[in-house]
């Protein structure tokens, strides 16, 4: 943005043209238009979503998304600020897309977010309500008419006597003469208004929350509607108490309190369903060391995952690096086309590769047994060292393109004197490679090493759809020959009863902070590296 | 967002239905014209690839008749159990969605789903039995889906007594020379494939939970003990003669079917259409027994829930319950679907049971039993199908393999 006023400048001519610049609606030039424009349309986003926020009362997303909103406007509209101006949208990225998601996986390793802790205390007191309302014992449906009378809805229902009765939330059905029904079904009462299902539709909220006493006597249960069309009589088993936020039932006087985990528990240890989700300190945490489930495979698990993550980045820069090699010398033939073939295994999804070389590998009917190996049986995926040996492999095989493609830019960007002068100076061709192109590569491709250790260390897919993280040694164990950690999180949090959100942040969190700490490192050193040439 | 817009347009046209109706308000309004109400809200359906045009389909009449717009949204089949349970309390998920009934269970512990109220005598039992939840009906069934076994005449041509029967006809077909495999089933290495080896299990007298009147029972782990042992050596029996292998993923096995290389195969109706094209006698007919008990294939069936989460709740019932509840509705979606609908009405229709393989799928799902919807079995499957690998493998004590694949997963459970 700041390349108009710059370009503007010479047009204006006039040295006062600094003074009259400060406002910019002077200089309709096509570049401020398009800023305008795009500055208006992320205007308009961000105050569509201020306004969502505001509907749902969402206070954290307006704590964040109106300072943003203002910042991103004074950085364009600013005439200072230039380097804010490039990184803004970089910025905003960022934060929603790495910084949110990381501090939202900190937060929930801190709760016992899962299958049974879904959501809020007051959904859970909604849900068990509806879940523990019983019909009242044969009790009939009974055809509705919804009436209103100003603010207040009424249900009309047949008394099963050719006549109707009328009540209303909290007041008990009484008898409505000179009611209207057709063919038995109640359809309105003079002095009420009675409503059509588009009016019924729109006033969902209220009439889903209409509960009419039956009788005076509490043992008759309420009606309720689920569809505005009919009703039905409902006992309500337990009751909730907003004040002391417990549930007695209503059959032995049980009382259900918060237990202070995220559910109700009753002093005999019954428990309902769903509880909610709620903070539970470092348990997530401290489980990891504790569970002997996941205490056992741990450390063969992680020392399994860097083998996996430097092996494949290691294997697959020697492979690209060495065809980059050999196809950057001037006498290769058809080198363009030799090329654009080793690129393929980039181009195919990775899944989709994984896939496929999971059936190419079938001890039995695979293309590798039967046609390369003429029908012999090899288990490649089936014995453990085999197994990690063959994943290594295929991984390596999906990796090495991209290797390959920054190897070759690399390769080319490389100054021709430097090679020339080492042959002056009379180095041979293994030397030159060693001591000069070598390390000026590493230079450029360190960071990109690294980056690839982190995305091979959590590598999820090619493992998942390969092996499954097998094979076993006995079927029951809690982690296979290739399990790396992220598919062995997946295993644990995910293969029990209950899906355990918050555990697997908690091992995702140490995950990061091990990937972290070592690309920090690994980037320490780059920059060492490149101080030295 | 969407749901603040959902509430904003609630808003918007509250007001304006209250400012439109104060005019007509004086005579009630007992207009019944065939003119189509106005849209007054919209509710939102996730559905699969196979049902979302059949569904919009539908919808378009259910609109015209009462003015609620239907939005379809396709998604993932695999993933979208776990996606309702998590998008529903963020008020993002869906005000219908269509899944399979053992999710119900699931639905229930995270609260994300209502009770319905329907007419249990209409339905099939064992698809009211599937959405039901500690005594509560959760969802509309509208599809009965089990297994079966497929029978190729020419290699075959009497519908086998026992297990042992069809697996020596079709020895008898490999030594003729005229098949390359006695009998087809689906048993992949990682994670085996339980769902298709139930029927043989069962025929030995041992399902995965035993039950009580208010359904299965988590805490009796009735797969265990002498008759799942005795299951246990069957397996690694067929494993070790080579009937079985844990080679033989599902798109092998189909492929071997279709090409005439075996008599036999269990699978589901998702392969009629194609079999029928390569062996147009081909016989659906219920799995024989191994183990001299009847061989129950799991019945899952297919349902629509509520959301809990819902601000279209009575338009969801009315959807739901009163309109796809309809036989008419269960027809159509028999006919795009091709599984047997769970209304006992539409079931007996002459478009259902004139159709051979529907007749056939039916009768077996009358010995098939529901599959467990209690959220327990989510312990089971990654244990027991492992398992069921190693025996076919043959990599240890049949016994011992299953106990202790039993012990793991009664741990499991019990630190639930």
């Amino acid at each position: 943005m700041p390349q108009v006023v710059i370009a503007a400048e010479p047009a204006s001519g006039e040295p006062s043209s600094r003074l009259r610049r400060d406002s910019h609606s002077t200089l309709w030039t096509k570049g401020f238009v398009a800023k305008l424009v795009l500055l208006a349309m992320a205007d308009a986003l961000g105050l569509y979503g201020v306004i969502a926020a505001w509907a749902v009362r969402s206070w954290p997303i307006l704590a964040v998304l109106i300072p943003a909103l203002l910042a991103v406007n004074i950085v364009y509209f600013s005439r200072r600020l230039t380097p804010a101006k490039y990184l803004v949208p970089g910025l905003v990225f960022l934060l929603v897309y790495q910084v949110f998601v990381i501090l939202y996986t900190g937060y929930a390793a801190f709760t016992n977010y899962g299958d049974g802790h879904n959501s809020t205390k007051a959904d859970a007191v909604e849900a068990i309500l509806a879940q523990s309302a019983i019909r009242v014992e044969g009790s009939p449906a009974l055809d509705l008419a919804v009436l209103r009378d100003g603010d207040d809805y009424f249900f009309l229902v047949p008394d099963g006597a050719g006549g109707a009765l009328i009540g209303s939330d909290g007041e008990a059905l009484k008898a409505a003469p000179g009611a209207r029904l057709e063919a038995g079904r109640p359809v309105g009462l003079d002095g009420y208004d009675t409503l059509s299902l588009g009016d019924i539709i729109a006033q969902t909220a209220v009439i889903t929350a209409m509960a009419v006493p039956c009788s005076d006597d509490p043992n008759d249960g309420v009606l309720k509607t689920p569809d505005g069309a009919v009703a039905y009589a409902y006992i309500p088993t337990l009751l909730y108490d907003e004040a002391a936020g417990q549930l007695t039932s209503q059959a032995d006087g049980a009382v259900y309190a918060d237990s202070g985990e995220g559910n109700f528990i009753s002093p005999d240890g019954t428990v309902l369903q769903p509880g909610w989700k709620t903070p539970i300190g470092f348990r997530n945490f401290t489980s990891i060391i504790t569970e002997p489930s996941l205490r056992g495979p741990f450390l063969g698990v992680l020392a399994w995952t860097f083998v996996y993550a430097i092996g494949t980045v290691v294997l697959a820069f020697a492979v690209g690096l060495s065809l980059a090699l050999v196809l950057n010398h001037p006498s290769v033939k058809f080198r363009r086309l030799l090329r654009s073939l080793l690129i393929l295994p980039y181009a195919f999804p990775a899944f989709l590769s994984a896939m496929v070389w999971q059936g190419m590998l079938n001890p039995q009917f695979g293309f590798v047994n039967q046609v390369l190996l003429g029908g012999r049986w090899v288990d490649w995926l089936g014995e453990a060292w085999l197994a990690r040996a063959t994943v290594l492999v295929v991984n390596v095989w999906m990796a090495f393109p991209y290797m390959f493609l920054i190897c070759t830019g690399a390769i080319q960007s490389l100054p021709a004197e430097v090679e020339e002068a080492a042959r002056v100076d009379g180095a041979g061709w293994l030397r030159t490679f060693w001591n000069i192109k070598l390390p000026l590569l590493l230079v450029s491709t360190a960071p990109l090493l690294i980056s690839s250790f982190s995305m091979n260390f959590n590598n999820f897919n090619s493992i998942y759809l390969l092996t499954g993280g097998g094979p076993l040694a006995q079927p029951t164990d809690k982690a296979g020959a290739t399990d790396i950690l992220i598919s062995f999180v997946y295993r644990l949090a995910f293969g029990g009863v209950n899906r355990q959100y918050g555990l697997a942040c908690a091992i995702s969190m140490l995950i990061f902070i091990i990937v972290a700490g070592i690309s920090a490192l690994g980037f320490k050193r780059t920059k060492v590296l490149e101080e030295m040439n | 967002m969407r749901r603040s817009l959902a509430v904003l347009t609630t808003a918007a046209l509250a007001a304006g239905l209250l400012a439109g109706c104060s005019p007509s308000d004086n005579p009630p309004t007992q207009d019944n014209s065939s003119a189509p109400p106005p849209v007054t809200a919209t509710i939102t359906v996730w559905a699969d690839a196979t049902r979302t045009p059949i569904i919009t389909a539908m919808a378009a009449q259910f609109t015209a008749d009462t003015g609620v717009a239907v939005d379809v949204v396709q998604r993932d089949f695999g993933s979208m159990r776990d996606d309702f349970i998590s998008q529903a309390p963020t008020g993002q998920g869906p005000d219908v969605l269509i899944g399979a009934a053992d999710w119900t269970g699931k639905f229930v512990q995270n609260g994300v789903t209502v009770p319905v109220e329907l007419k249990a005598a209409d339905f099939s039992p064992v698809a009211i039995e599937a959405v039901t939840y500690d005594g509560k009906i959760y969802g509309l069934p509208y599809a009965l889906e089990n297994l079966a076994l497929f029978r190729n005449p020419a290699l075959a041509p009497e519908t086998p007594a026992t297990m042992d029967a069809a697996i020596a006809a079709g020895q008898a077909a490999v030594a003729a020379g005229s098949a390359k495999y006695p009998f087809l089933l689906q048993t992949p290495r990682e994670g085996g494939d339980p769902y298709h080896v139930y029927p043989i299990q069962t025929s030995f007298g041992a399902p995965v939970f035993g039950s009580t009147a208010n359904g299965y029972d988590s805490s009796d782990l009735a797969m265990c003990g002498p008759e799942g042992q005795a299951f246990a050596a069957y397996l690694a029996k067929l494993g070790s003669e080579g009937v079985l292998a844990t080679t033989m993923t599902a798109d092998i096995t189909k492929e071997a079917f279709v090409n005439g290389e075996s008599p036999f195969i269990i699978t589901g109706p998702w392969n009629t259409a194609d079999f029928q094209a390569a062996i147009p006698d081909v016989a659906i007919e219920a799995v024989p027994s191994a183990g001299g008990q009847t061989a129950s294939p799991f019945v899952s069936v297919q349902a629509f829930f509520i959301s809990a989460k819902s601000a279209n709740q009575i338009a969801a019932n009315q959807f739901v319950v009163n309109y796809l509840g309809s036989k008419q509705a269960q027809l159509d979606l028999f006919k795009a679907g091709g599984r047997p609908p769970a209304l006992t009405a539409a079931a007996e229709d002459p478009a259902v049971t004139g159709d051979p393989a529907m007749a056939g799928f039916a009768a077996v799902a009358e010995q098939g039993v529901a599959m467990p919807n209690i959220p327990a079995m989510d312990a089971v499957w990654g244990d027991w199908g492992n398992t069921e690998s190693a025996l076919i493998d043959n990599q240890g004590d049949p016994a011992q393999l299953w106990d202790a694949a039993c012990a793991s997963i009664k741990e499991k459970i019990a630190t639930s």
